[in-house]
């Protein structure tokens, strides 16, 4: 079987975010992959390593920088890489006509994805692909089995948790607690320079996305900042309360 | 019209569904109110939802007693379509996030996901969203006749019903087989007030040191302000606290009046899912934990003794 596992690269978490020509600017920022498609990475070479003969293959569709977490991909274990090149920002509902035609031409049965995105703060890609391919969807898994063409496993719900058994084809979407994603040792790092990535452009995906994105501003809320020392607790306790109380007036 | 899907829970309908309503009426969209419910035995959820709309849709099948992506989307899109809707409202649930593109796609829409402000008119959409962790806040647009919108929980104000009751009418649909199938159900309810609801939210992380601390110090200031509990990814993780208390990224986004935050270092992926509280209270050893930068209050020292010092204070 063949299993996509689909990338984004977004702002490290530590770094901050600049805003320029009403877009957040990440040229001069530290990028990473998306924790959340990390796990979907993992979870891929952990199916193949319980036996499953799988090729997996990383995906990602952005401009030039990208293809730093593709390889990053590659030197934790994935077989290939496709990077689909442009620097186009595209919606989620846009994104996922080429992440589905992929699928089709590469005829993967299993499609992982991060729950959420942490540069568009989208949950709707894997949905979007699952419902281009006509595929069911499992979203938020956070244990997975595949016995055949079966997933059993389990995934967040509106309240609390269920169990759940899918057929082949499906898109999964990924979060933590899923696994541990494992960190790239040298010795992968230097084989997955030799391993295929492949360039393909945007042009071949006939997408014109329905969203426009016009501006993007930082959120300021301005804090007062009143941080007071606690090594005389009582002291402490009893200003905070004070404050809390006559100042901000939040609690009686 | 303007279709809303109505979310509703233990018999009631939600508050998401209220404040769908609002968002609607406040778009600026000149349209006849539809709400549609999908479900089995929700008559008593339709009598009440008609109280603030213009029109209900009931589709009462047993075949819709489970939540489905694939069956609520291809509902919704058979709906809309012919209805001729040219605005789809869904409630930003775990479960309005899952089929709400699978709706767009099928009606050709764009999606408008988690918006914060909405403004409608026959020609464009024009929502506000959170981006990248809820740091950024971005204006986006959409020119085309149909939008799918799903509405962020506990922005816009709960719309009051009225005495009287729009009328009601039964709708057929073509419902596809659900091909994922629930084998069991983990319910994770708490019996202490909700945290999307609460005006003061009470989180520990960490620095609570163990579930016995959690239980001393955050539980304790909670009961004794009224206030929910939160907890943070790590030790939900940890197996300290039930996942439907996590705040952040992964689990719910709360907006109270006050968050209090004891021994949470402030991960981004935490932060964003509190950083829009009123007011926000910080309790942490580290001086350089960014919860601090955050924070109106705080106070820098060992939760296991200011804690209880507060706790006196309050009794006081």
């Amino acid at each position: 079987m063949r299993i996509l596992t689909y990338i984004r690269q977004v702002l490290d978490a530590e770094e901050s975010v600049h805003i320029a020509n009403d877009a957040v600017a990440l040229e001069n920022s530290k990028l990473v992959m998306d924790t959340m498609d990390e796990y979907g990475v993992e979870e891929a070479l952990r199916l193949r390593e319980s036996g499953i003969e799988a090729e997996i293959v990383a995906v990602a569709v952005g401009s030039a920088r990208i293809q730093d977490a593709l390889r990053t991909a590659l030197a934790m274990g994935a077989d290939r890489a496709i990077h689909v090149e442009t620097d186009t920002r595209l919606d989620a509902i846009a994104l996922s006509k080429v992440l589905a035609q992929l699928a089709t031409q590469e005829q993967a049965t299993l499609i992982f994805s991060g729950g959420q995105q942490a540069d568009w703060d989208s949950h709707a890609l894997a949905a979007a692909t699952a419902e281009r391919l006509n595929w069911p969807q499992v979203t938020w898994t956070s244990a997975l089995e595949l016995k055949g063409t079966t997933l059993t496993g389990k995934h967040d719900a509106d309240e609390g948790s269920e169990s759940f058994t899918l057929e082949l084809p499906a898109v999964v979407t990924t979060q933590q607690g899923l696994n541990e994603p494992r960190y790239p040792t040298l010795p992968n790092i230097m084989k997955s320079k030799k391993k295929e990535l492949r360039k393909e452009s945007l042009d071949e995906f006939d997408v014109t996305p329905k969203l426009k994105f016009v501006s993007a501003e930082i959120q300021v809320k301005n804090r007062l900042n009143k941080i007071l020392d606690g090594k005389d607790a009582p002291a402490a306790a009893a200003q905070l309360v004070d404050l809390l109380r006559n100042e901000a007036r939040v609690i009686a | 019209m303007i279709l809303i899907v109505v979310e509703y829970a233990n018999g009631k309908v939600s508050k998401s569904t209220w404040e769908m309503i609002t968002a609607a009426r406040e778009s600026g969209r000149e349209a006849p109110l539809t709400a549609l419910v999908l479900g089995s035995n929700i008559s008593a959820i339709a009598a009440e939802v008609a109280r603030a709309v213009d029109q209900v849709l009931v589709a009462d099948l047993p075949a819709l007693a489970q939540y489905d992506p694939e069956l609520w989307s291809a509902a919704v899109a058979q709906i809309a379509a012919e209805g001729e809707a040219n605005l789809v409202l869904i409630g930003g649930s775990r479960s309005g996030r899952e089929y709400s593109p699978r709706v767009a796609i099928k009606l050709d829409a764009p999606l408008l996901e988690d918006v914060i402000t909405l403004k409608s008119s026959a020609e464009t959409n024009t929502a506000q969203r959170y981006t990248f962790l809820a740091r950024v806040t971005e204006t986006i647009e959409s020119t085309t006749p149909i939008a799918v919108v799903t509405i962020k929980p506990g922005v816009f104000n709960p719309a009051t019903p009225k005495a009287e009751a729009a009328e009601q009418f039964d709708v057929d649909l073509n419902l596809p087989t659900p091909r994922l199938k629930v084998t069991g159900k983990t319910a994770e309810r708490s019996s202490r007030i909700s945290l999307s609801e609460a005006e003061i939210v009470v989180s520990g992380g960490r620095g609570v040191g163990s579930a016995e601390g959690f239980t001393q110090y955050v539980e304790a200031l909670a009961d004794q302000l009224g206030a929910a509990v939160g907890a943070t990814r790590a030790i939900v993780d940890a197996g300290w606290r039930p996942y439907s208390e996590q705040v952040g990224q992964t689990g719910k986004t709360v907006q109270p009046k006050t968050y209090i935050a004891i021994g949470i270092s402030g991960a981004v992926q935490h932060l964003s899912g509190m950083n829009k509280s009123k007011t926000i209270v910080a309790i942490n050893r580290d001086p350089e934990a960014p919860i601090f930068k955050i924070a109106d209050y705080g106070i820098i020292g060992d939760v296991t003794q200011l804690v209880p010092a507060i706790l006196t204070e309050l009794k006081k």
